[in-house]
């Protein structure tokens, strides 16, 4: 699937949920199926920096594409990153650059988006295309 | 129970924030430690302000100016008489409690030598501890630490240790942000003074919730921030013995701050101009007056027996919740609770809470030195005002366990 087609069955998904209650219990249950990062690559220059809990963020090429591993100290922030990363990973790094994160907004996570934030999404969304546009040079 | 003597509801009405709705829910508010609510008396001092006489202070030789001027230093008055001060030009205005403490940092830069030694308390807000370092590294002083135990409480065997006729200043706060523990300042005080030191308390969490009397105390420096009394954002007061603020040198240079101004030499003002250089935050100033007034009214002796009330209550309450833990259990603290549950990230449970209308902080609250002590990444910590209520706490309690349920 594309980028775009994953981030359309997310929103499809979050739009059977009538409050935030449901919503956050979703974000828990899909903090539970994030591929976890190895315990090798938990160090401190992967740690994600502007949230207030720690988010670590690996990123591997597999043939053309990039795949992503985290993990968080905090559920909610593991939700979220699981969220970005079922959305990112997995795909070629030029895609990742030009997606777009509308998604997250129509998803109910507008409030996430806000650059001062504790959780830190957009530092998050930025680590994900630095490592895309990092990949993307070594391809070409 | 809570047998207070104050009318809360009629204490809430004085504070139209306290209407509005979080997420659908009513707020309730318990972050009161990093900024208090401002009653409408004190919004309406600030309105005043502009609507009438807004002008410049000290200078004009109209009339809008000699009213700004008069009702500026009203303000002044108020808030010495409040700290007991000598005089009156021993409060110095500023922007808040870290610029009051770099203030005076900057002012010992002149009047330390290396090897000196400077001590603070484990317990300090960040801004109380960087402002120090820099210090140290310009004079060459060298920075003590006096530890703490597990309670939150300071170990004062060691400050005793630590004293000697190399300190020079000693630094430590009134009240801890990030625990509550109201530490043994009078204590700290004495024993400095009798090695020479001089004694920077800052009282920026103590000023809410305890009348502090400077002239009692002997404390030499006393540093606090509007915006925690029920006033607004940006204004503080630095009140400094008046032998201590002449042998500082100025802060900032600029206008108001000075005597004669020629391009050989400039002559510095009297106190407390030669403090507060440039046009200083005026309607800030006033209205901090106005929250005194308004505070004093209530009163700090029914104040603080009915936020202990309410911390008991709370205390209590939190406990019942299985793998709930509190940070910082002195028997002598202000209205905040610090706390965790086992095995949840204090950001989750705090953004729980924000979605059923409940503001807490959450994090190391500027202290990462507690959080290290206690080896946890933060703490959720409420911290109660006297316009909070024991049904506010029964949310919290009640949020707390839903947060919990979610999240395990």
């Amino acid at each position: 699937m594309s980028i775009q087609e994953i981030q359309e069955e997310i929103i499809a998904e979050f739009s059977m949920f009538d409050d935030w209650m449901e919503r956050y219990e979703y974000m828990i249950e899909l903090g539970k199926s994030l591929p976890l990062i190895e315990e090798q690559y938990k160090t401190d220059d992967n740690i994600i920096k502007g949230c207030q809990s720690k988010v670590w963020v690996h990123a591997e090429l597999n043939d053309d594409k990039l795949v992503f591993t985290a993990d968080s100290d905090a559920i909610i922030t593991k939700g979220i990153v699981a969220i970005l990363i079922r959305a990112f990973s997995d795909q070629k790094p030029s895609d990742i650059i030009a997606a777009d994160t509308q998604f997250i907004d129509e998803i109910g996570l507008k409030e996430h988006l806000s650059p001062t934030r504790a959780n830190g999404l957009v530092s998050m969304i930025k680590q994900l295309k630095m490592y895309a546009i990092a990949y993307q040079t070594q391809l070409n | 129970m809570i047998n207070t003597v104050l009318d809360i509801l009629s204490v809430r009405k004085d504070f139209p924030i306290l209407n509005r709705k979080v997420h659908g829910q009513p707020l309730v508010y318990l972050d009161n430690a990093a900024t208090s609510q401002t009653p409408t008396m004190v919004i309406d001092a600030i309105v005043d302000y502009y609507k009438r006489y807004n002008s410049n202070i000290h200078r004009g030789v109209h009339t809008l100016s000699q009213e700004a001027t008069d009702v500026y230093e009203e303000a002044r008055q108020k808030i010495q008489k409040h700290f007991n001060a000598r005089k009156s030009h021993e409060i110095i205005f500023t922007p808040g409690t870290t610029f009051g403490i770099n203030l005076v940092a900057n002012g010992f830069a002149s009047l330390l030598q290396a090897g000196d030694e400077i001590i603070v308390s484990a317990l300090e807000h960040h801004s109380n501890i960087v402002p120090w370092q820099m210090l140290t590294e310009r004079t060459g002083a060298v920075l003590r630490v006096i530890p703490m135990d597990v309670e939150g409480e300071l170990v004062m065997e060691e400050y005793h240790k630590l004293l000697s006729d190399k300190t020079k200043l000693v630094f430590c706060n009134h009240v801890s942000n990030a625990l509550g523990t109201i530490n043994p300042i009078e204590e700290i005080i004495s024993a400095a003074h009798k090695v020479g030191a001089a004694v920077l308390l800052d009282g920026a969490q103590a000023a809410p919730h305890i009348k502090a009397d400077v002239q009692q105390l002997d404390v030499d420096f006393y540093v606090v921030s509007g915006h925690k009394m029920c006033g607004p954002t940006g204004v503080g007061v630095l009140y400094g013995k008046e032998e201590w603020l002449n042998k500082l040198p100025p802060y900032q240079g600029g206008g108001e701050m000075i005597a004669e101004v020629t391009f050989e030499k400039t002559t510095y003002a009297a106190l407390p101009h030669k403090f507060e250089a440039g046009t200083p935050n005026i309607a800030g100033g006033i209205a901090f007056g106005a929250a005194l007034d308004y505070m004093n009214n209530i009163g700090f002796d029914a104040i603080s027996r009915y936020e202990h009330e309410l911390l008991t209550y709370a205390t209590e309450q939190l406990l019942t919740i299985e793998g709930l833990k509190i940070y910082g259990t002195s028997s002598n603290k202000t209205a905040v609770i610090s706390f965790n549950i086992e095995g949840l990230h204090p950001y989750d449970i705090g953004s729980i809470l924000d979605k059923l209308g409940i503001a807490v902080r959450t994090g190391h609250h500027c202290a990462q030195p507690i959080m290290d002590f206690y080896k946890i990444p933060g703490t959720v910590r409420a911290s109660f005002s006297f316009y909070n209520t024991k049904d506010e706490i029964d949310v919290l309690v009640a949020g707390v366990k839903r947060a919990k349920s979610m999240l395990i």
